[in-house]
């Protein structure tokens, strides 16, 4: 059973004065996610992540489609005690203490009261709150804001969770608590659906990722398989001062630096440029495969995205995203 | 698909929109039932707070506005008792009072209160001197209100029968704007000569200079009963005169017109043609439809209020 | 269900009791009960007198204020602040979620009245000496009072469901002011005809009452309402008040939440 099933989920909402004009938050989106994989939903900034996680939460009502959640209709309220939710830049009441906090969402989460005190202690642990639990809520940092976001999201222990751009606001230290932290949630055999603009996180954490863009999805699939379609480069580096034709007519893009050059090339050029220096007595010193990124396959897909709404439009697009 | 939202939030939404409106019936009902246990409500704050400069500090500066509402108050309560033919008005010189001390220049207050404050149940609340009271104030307050002056004579000479009092009103208010027609009232108040014709002149005036539906009803009602009373005086002597001719009274009022060679039987303002009884009283067909008649009457009588449109 | 609402109920009454606003106000209130002791020395016998009605008037109007601000405050607040992300994510429905902050504003508002009672109370017992039998009249009043409050709790949440803070607060203030007048309305939809008296009439029964509520002045003069009014304005108070928490539901229950 997948933990998580769209159907067709679409937003449309109506702006203007007159609330007469439309604006399309989120395209009609269909999406699968299985049970204990770290799933990344990647876009930049309005591309209708939130969007999309708040249609999963009900706090938003879709214009059209549905969904499911751990198999069960996406707004039954008793799925809502198998799932955490992290917003974005949480506010907590001002004058509550942690430690007040967590027993208020406990409760209204259905912990029973025996094992209440035992969570909360255990989650504060693990976010690394336990010294501040008694401090009221409005002296917290924004990082500190972020961890007890998290904590109230894993609280009640459930099998899904939501993060809405779990990083933001914390340092790098924290960020890679907040990575240890997926990863042990992963562990535990917990689904985790979060959403990011930081692709680098996504590339550590996620065995798939999805891509938003302007509220459609652009890309679905495992990273490596998602990377591996954007053509790889590699780096060649030749004693010289000269760029050979053969390797100019390869379309390299070459520099010279006092006696060396360096050129980038397609990665199925491989063998041709070896060739083109071996014919042309070059001495090689180095011939190495630039990685290829999530970012130049995420790069790439906005740029076709961009270019092909300009076809459609009729316009030219600068082509830039 | 949708349907479990449907239902859940369907059935949220269903329920409150139930409750919402039986509870908004219930409200109103109960709202009704508060108002019978309380009807006089709005008049304890005048029971208890007597005193006009109170409620005009406490209101804060928006003097006018509560002006507004007791005047409002004021009509209400007079309507309501008037309708149920009451016998006491004892909160409207209260109410009128605080109307005029909030606001000094609503003048339609202090003509309300000529008309109706002197004049005795349950007609009015037979309270003159309260009347008196307020039209002086109002004067003070509006010393160019030509009318005020005129109501202030109005109640002297009406109720109070005060000639010289109603004169002298007559005279301070000629000096205003110009109105001759109080010069001409203070004259006939210092002959109170033609008492019908000053009467009929006053009332009048008081229904052309009066936007008040009550007031102008009020001015209707006295005229129709001035002119019953002109009319039957005069029959009276006419029937006075037969006898002396003839010896006798006539057998009705129809050998009276055949005599005095009348085109057809007099008829009151209502169309109904004047009776008289076996000892030669003339009287109305309807006498209680002519509230302020004082001739005309069976013996017995007592008048009612009661107003006609025009 | 009821345990969530219960939750959510003393969650808000916590958050309340903890806002410094909050004892600002009663300072303020207790502060005006006080003078009244200074002011009614100005004429010996009314110095019950203006006590009691100084002090009642302030604990229905600070009351009032308070119901308003922090009311609205703490659901506008918590929509606008994304508070409410983290409790809707929980098997917590929407309507419980309204219901229990009613629960906890009322009982904010029963528990400061009860503080106020008592700077009332003091204040009479300084001016008088003591306390009589008649003064038991005196809860009559702060009851009838509490039950303005219930009404003013409701129509806070109703406003604060779909208007934003400032806005919910203005229309909730401006409702109270045209309640008091309620029944000068009522008397001016009596007195109109044709079309202004359906829209005056319409208008007068769907403003709350607040008007049969106010025996303040009849307390201080020792005397008591009646018993059927005492049951009538409970009535009153509790339909009107659910008639504001369902409009409050219908709404926040359809409502996307941005």
């Amino acid at each position: 059973m997948p933990a998580i099933e769209i159907l067709g989920l679409e937003k449309t909402y109506m702006v203007g004065f007159w609330r007469k004009r439309p604006k399309r938050a989120l395209y009609p989106l269909s999406l699968k996610v299985e049970e204990g994989e770290i799933f990344g939903f990647l876009g930049p900034n309005g591309a209708g992540k939130t969007t999309t996680l708040k249609l999963l939460m009900g706090l938003v009502f879709p214009t059209a489609g549905s969904a499911k959640i751990l198999g069960r209709d996406w707004n039954d309220p008793e799925v809502k005690a198998q799932i955490g939710f992290l917003p974005e830049q949480p506010y907590f009441y001002d004058h509550l203490t942690a430690h007040e906090l967590l027993n208020y969402y406990g409760q209204l989460s259905g912990v029973p009261a025996k094992d209440r005190k035992r969570r909360i202690d255990e989650v504060l642990i693990r976010v690394g709150l336990t010294d501040v639990k008694g401090v009221q809520l409005r002296k917290f940092s924004k990082g500190m804001l972020q961890r007890a976001g998290i904590a109230q999201a894993i609280l009640h222990d459930p099998k899904l969770v939501f993060f809405d751009e779990p990083m933001s606001g914390l340092d790098p230290l924290g960020r890679r608590d907040v990575r240890d932290l997926m990863e042990q949630l992963k562990h535990e055999g917990k689904t985790v659906f979060f959403s990011t603009h930081i692709l680098s996180d996504a590339e550590a954490l996620c065995d798939r990722v999805a891509i938003i863009y302007k509220g459609e999805l652009r890309g679905v699939g495992a990273v490596e398989d998602l990377t591996s379609t954007v053509q790889g480069k590699i780096e060649v580096i030749w004693h010289g001062t000269q760029i050979p034709a053969s390797l100019k007519a390869l379309g390299a893009e070459c520099h010279i630096s006092g006696d060396t050059i360096r050129a980038v090339l397609a990665e199925n050029q491989q063998d041709a440029a070896i060739d083109a220096l071996r014919r042309e007595h070059l001495r090689l010193i180095a011939l190495t495969p630039l990685r290829t990124s999530l970012e130049a396959y995420f790069v790439e897909k906005l740029q076709r995205a961009e270019t092909s709404a300009g076809t459609m439009a009729g316009k030219s697009v600068g082509g830039t995203v | 698909m949708n349907t479990q939202r449907l239902s859940s939030q369907t059935r949220t939404t269903l329920i409150a929109a139930a409750c919402l409106v039986l509870c908004a019936m219930a409200s109103v009902l109960t709202l009704r039932r508060v108002d019978q246990l309380r009807p006089r409500a709005t008049l304890e704050d005048v029971l208890y707070i007597s005193s006009p400069k109170v409620v005009k500090r406490a209101s804060l500066g928006y003097d006018g506005l509560m002006a507004c509402i007791y005047w409002t108050r004021a009509v209400q309560y007079f309507g309501q008792r008037f309708h149920d033919r009451s016998l006491s008005y004892n909160e409207l010189a209260p109410l009128l009072e605080m109307t005029t001390q909030l606001d000094p220049q609503l003048l339609v207050a202090y003509q309300f209160g000529a008309s109706f404050l002197a004049p005795r149940p349950p007609n009015g609340a037979g309270q003159p001197e309260r009347a008196i009271q307020l039209m002086e104030f109002g004067v003070q307050n509006n010393p160019q209100e030509w009318h005020l002056y005129y109501d202030l004579g109005f109640v002297y000479y009406m109720e109070l029968k005060d000639y010289a009092k109603a004169a002298d009103a007559f005279e301070r208010g000629s000096h205003v704007g110009s109105h001759p027609f109080l010069k001409i009232m203070a004259a006939q108040m210092a002959q109170h000569a033609g008492e019908l014709d000053t009467a009929r002149m006053m009332w009048n005036a008081a229904y052309q200079s009066s936007q008040d539906k009550l007031v102008r009803q009020n001015a209707v009602e006295h005229l129709r009963a001035l002119k019953v009373d002109e009319d039957i005086t005069n029959l009276q002597s006419t029937v006075t005169r037969f006898g002396q001719k003839t010896g006798r009274l006539p057998n009705s009022i129809y050998e009276l017109a055949t005599a005095e060679k009348w085109p057809g039987v007099p008829v009151d303002p209502d169309g109904n043609p004047y009776t008289m009884d076996h000892t030669g009283r003339i009287l109305l067909k309807h006498p209680e439809d002519f509230s302020f008649a004082t001739q005309g009457l069976p013996p017995g009588f007592t008048p009612v209020a009661k107003f006609h449109d025009q | 269900m009821t345990a969530r609402i219960v939750h959510i109920a003393s969650n808000t009454f916590r958050e309340a009791v903890r806002d410094r606003v909050l004892y600002n106000l009663i300072a303020f209130a207790l502060l005006l009960s006080g003078s009244a002791i200074l002011v009614g020395q100005i004429s010996i016998e009314i110095e019950r007198l203006v006590v009691i009605n100084l002090g009642l008037t302030a604990v229905s109007l600070f009351g009032i204020v308070i119901a308003i601000f922090i009311g609205i405050g703490l659901v506008s607040k918590e929509i606008e602040k994304r508070t409410l992300y983290t409790v809707l994510s929980r098997p917590v429905r929407r309507w419980e979620f309204i219901v229990g902050k009613f629960f906890g504003l009322a009982g904010t508002l029963v528990v400061n009245t009860f503080f106020m009672a008592i700077g009332v109370f003091g204040a009479l017992l300084y001016v008088a000496h003591k306390l009589t039998s008649s003064d038991a009249t005196i809860l009559i009043a702060l009851y009838f009072i509490v039950l303005e409050f219930l009404i003013i709790c409701a129509l806070a949440l109703l406003f604060s469901s779909f208007s934003t803070p400032l806005l919910s607060a203005v229309f909730a203030f401006s409702l109270f002011v045209i309640g008091s007048f309620a029944e000068d309305l009522r008397g001016f939809a009596g007195m109109a005809h044709g079309l202004t008296r359906w829209l005056a009439t319409g208008a007068a029964y769907a403003v709350p009452n607040f008007s049969a509520f106010n025996v303040i002045n009849l307390v201080a003069h020792g005397q008591a309402p009646s018993g059927q009014l005492i049951l009538q304005n409970t009535l009153y108070a509790l339909f009107y008040a659910g008639m504001a928490l369902s409009g409050a539901v219908l709404i926040f229950e359809r409502r996307n939440l941005k």
